[in-house]
C-alpha cells in the first residue's frame, strides 16, 4: 500500500513572512504526483505549462513542472492529510 | 579542485601532524602548505595566523567563543550593523546571554548602504568589538571596512569582518584593510563545503584561550597525582584552535581554488561581476513588475541583485526559475534583520560569479519577462 512518504522527497518550511511550506517530489514519481494531483484538485490556472495552480479542499496551492509544490496558509501536519488526499 | 581531492584521496590522505609515516609526511605537508597559500592570498603576515574553520559561521563562533566569552563582561558592547547576515549576529547574541554583554546595531540606510555616521556615533569607551560584513549577502553593497575599522581601533575595540561575500569576489587585503579578525568560507569562492577560514592577528591568536578540545590542540597533557587532575600546555596559533582531525583535504582544495582564481586575477573577477551586474540591472529595468533593491551606484556592489516580482512571491519566483535550470536563492538569505529595515516581507536574489556571461542574463531576463505574466 503507497505512502506519501512514497511520493515526496522532502517537505520544507520556506522562510519570508509570507509562510509557505515546500513540497518536493521524488524525481521517479513526480509525473504520477502531478498527475494524480490533477485529476483530484481543481486548476484554477496554468502559465507557460510550467505552474499549475490548484484549489482543494479550501486550500490554493501551486505545482511546478519541476516537480515541486508550495502550499500556503498551511501547517505541516495538515498538509499531510491533503497530500494523503491527493495522492493515495 | 575537483582533481586536488582525487589526488589527496587516492595517494596522500592521512592525518596530519599525528604519524611518522610518508603518507602522514605528505598530508601535513600539503595541508600545511595550503595555509601558507591562504595567507598570502589574503597579505596575512604569518601563516600562523590562518585558522581552519568549518566555514564563515565557524569562524565567527571561535571569535564570540574564544575571544568574546573570556574577554567580555557586562557593560561591554558588541558593534553590528542590521545589514549582517544571522552568522554574524547570533553568536553575539548566544554570548550576551552568558556574559550580559550588550548588543548595539548600527542602522542601514534606505537603499541598504550602511548608514556610516550612525554605526560611527555608536562607538564608545564600552565598545569592544565591531563586526561587520564587507559585503551584503543581500544586496551587493561593499562597505567600507577600512574607515570602521580606523575608528574602531581609535576606540580600543577590535574590527571583526565577514568576508564571505568579498573574498570570493576581489582582493582583500588584511593588512591595508587593518582587520583583526576575518571570516570566509571556502565554497563560496570554488572550493568545496564544509571549509573555511578565520584571520586573526597573531598577537591576538597567542592571547586567546581554545573553547574546543581535543587533540593537535595541545602540547602535554600530564596528569597530576598531588591534585588527581590533567595539566594541560596548549599549543601554538594556529593548531591551538584546530581541536580534532581538521578536514585535511578540504584545505588542499581550498588551496587549488584559490591558485585558479589567482590565474585569473581577483580584479579581472571583480571587473567580469561589474560588468554582468551592470548589464543585469539595466535588462530588469525592461520589466515593468520587477522592483529592484539596493544602491543604484554600482560601483559600491558586487554582483548579487535583490529583487521582488509584483504579484509573486520570491518563492514562486524561484521556483519558476528553477524549472529552467536558473538558480536563484529566495527568502530572507539569513539576513531578517535587513529585510525589515528594506521593509520587505522577502526577497528574490540573482548573483553572479565568473562562470555566468551576458547570454545567461539574457536567458534569466527572458524567464523574467514570462514570470511577468503570472
Amino acid at each position: 500500500m503507497s505512502t506519501v512518504e512514497d511520493y515526496v522527497a522532502r517537505i520544507e518550511e520556506t522562510c519570508g513572512e509570507e509562510k509557505g511550506v515546500i513540497v518536493t517530489f521524488k524525481y521517479i514519481k513526480r509525473d504520477e504526483a502531478i498527475a494524480k494531483i490533477r485529476d483530484k484538485a481543481q486548476l484554477k490556472n496554468s502559465l507557460s505549462g510550467i505552474i499549475f495552480e490548484f484549489a482543494f479542499r479550501g486550500i490554493s496551492f501551486r505545482v511546478f513542472s519541476s516537480g515541486k509544490a508550495i502550499f500556503r496558509g498551511i501547517n505541516k501536519e495538515a498538509l499531510h492529510d491533503i497530500l494523503a488526499a491527493l495522492l493515495l | 579542485m575537483i582533481e586536488a581531492i582525487k589526488d589527496f584521496y587516492e595517494n596522500h590522505n592521512a592525518n596530519v601532524h599525528r604519524a611518522v609515516h610518508t603518507l602522514s609526511q605528505e598530508a601535513t605537508e600539503l595541508h600545511e602548505n595550503a595555509r601558507e597559500k591562504i595567507a598570502q592570498f589574503i597579505n596575512a603576515k604569518d601563516s600562523a595566523e590562518i585558522i581552519f574553520t568549518r566555514g564563515t559561521t565557524d569562524a565567527i563562533n571561535v571569535v564570540a567563543y574564544s575571544w568574546g566569552l573570556r574577554n567580555l563582561k557586562k557593560g561591554d558592547e558588541v558593534l553590528l550593523s542590521l545589514m549582517e547576515h544571522h552568522s554574524n549576529i547570533v553568536p553575539w547574541e548566544l554570548i550576551s546571554k552568558i556574559n550580559g554583554l550588550a548588543i548595539k546595531y548600527a542602522k542601514v540606510n534606505n537603499d541598504g548602504t550602511l548608514n556610516y555616521e550612525d554605526f560611527e556615533s555608536k562607538f564608545s569607551s564600552k565598545t569592544k568589538i565591531a563586526c561587520l560584513s564587507h559585503v551584503s549577502n543581500v544586496s551587493g553593497v561593499i562597505n567600507d571596512v577600512k574607515r570602521i575599522a580606523k575608528v574602531a581601533h581609535e576606540h580600543g575595540a577590535l574590527m571583526l569582518v565577514d568576508g564571505a561575500q568579498s573574498v570570493p569576489h576581489m582582493s582583500v587585503d588584511i593588512r591595508d584593510l587593518n582587520m583583526d579578525f576575518l571570516a570566509f568560507s571556502g565554497h563560496k569562492m570554488l572550493g568545496p563545503t564544509g571549509i573555511g577560514v578565520l584571520y586573526g592577528k597573531k598577537e591576538l591568536f597567542e592571547k586567546m584561550e581554545p573553547f574546543q578540545g581535543g587533540g593537535e590542540m595541545i602540547k602535554d597533557v600530564s596528569f597530576s597525582q598531588k591534585r588527581e587532575g590533567c595539566d594541560i600546555t596548549w599549543n601554538d596559533p594556529p593548531w591551538k584552535f584546530e581541536a580534532g582531525t581538521p578536514d585535511v583535504c578540504g584545505g588542499i582544495a581550498l588551496m587549488e581554488a584559490i591558485k585558479y582564481l589567482e590565474r585569473i586575477g581577483m580584479t579581472e573577477v571583480l571587473k567580469h561581476e561589474k560588468l554582468l551586474t551592470e548589464y543585469a540591472v539595466k535588462r530588469m529595468q525592461e520589466c515593468s513588475k520587477v522592483k529592484l533593491y539596493g544602491p543604484r551606484n554600482l560601483s559600491s556592489k558586487c554582483g548579487i541583485i535583490p529583487f521582488t516580482v509584483e504579484g509573486s512571491s520570491s518563492h514562486d519566483v524561484a521556483l519558476f526559475f528553477d524549472t529552467y535550470g536558473i538558480m536563484i536563492r529566495s527568502g530572507f538569505h539569513c539576513a531578517q534583520p535587513l529585510h525589515q529595515v528594506l521593509k520587505l516581507q522577502s526577497s528574490a536574489r540573482a548573483s553572479f560569479y565568473i562562470y555566468n556571461t551576458r547570454e545567461e542574463i539574457d536567458r534569466f531576463i527572458e524567464v523574467l519577462k514570462e514570470i511577468e505574466q503570472d
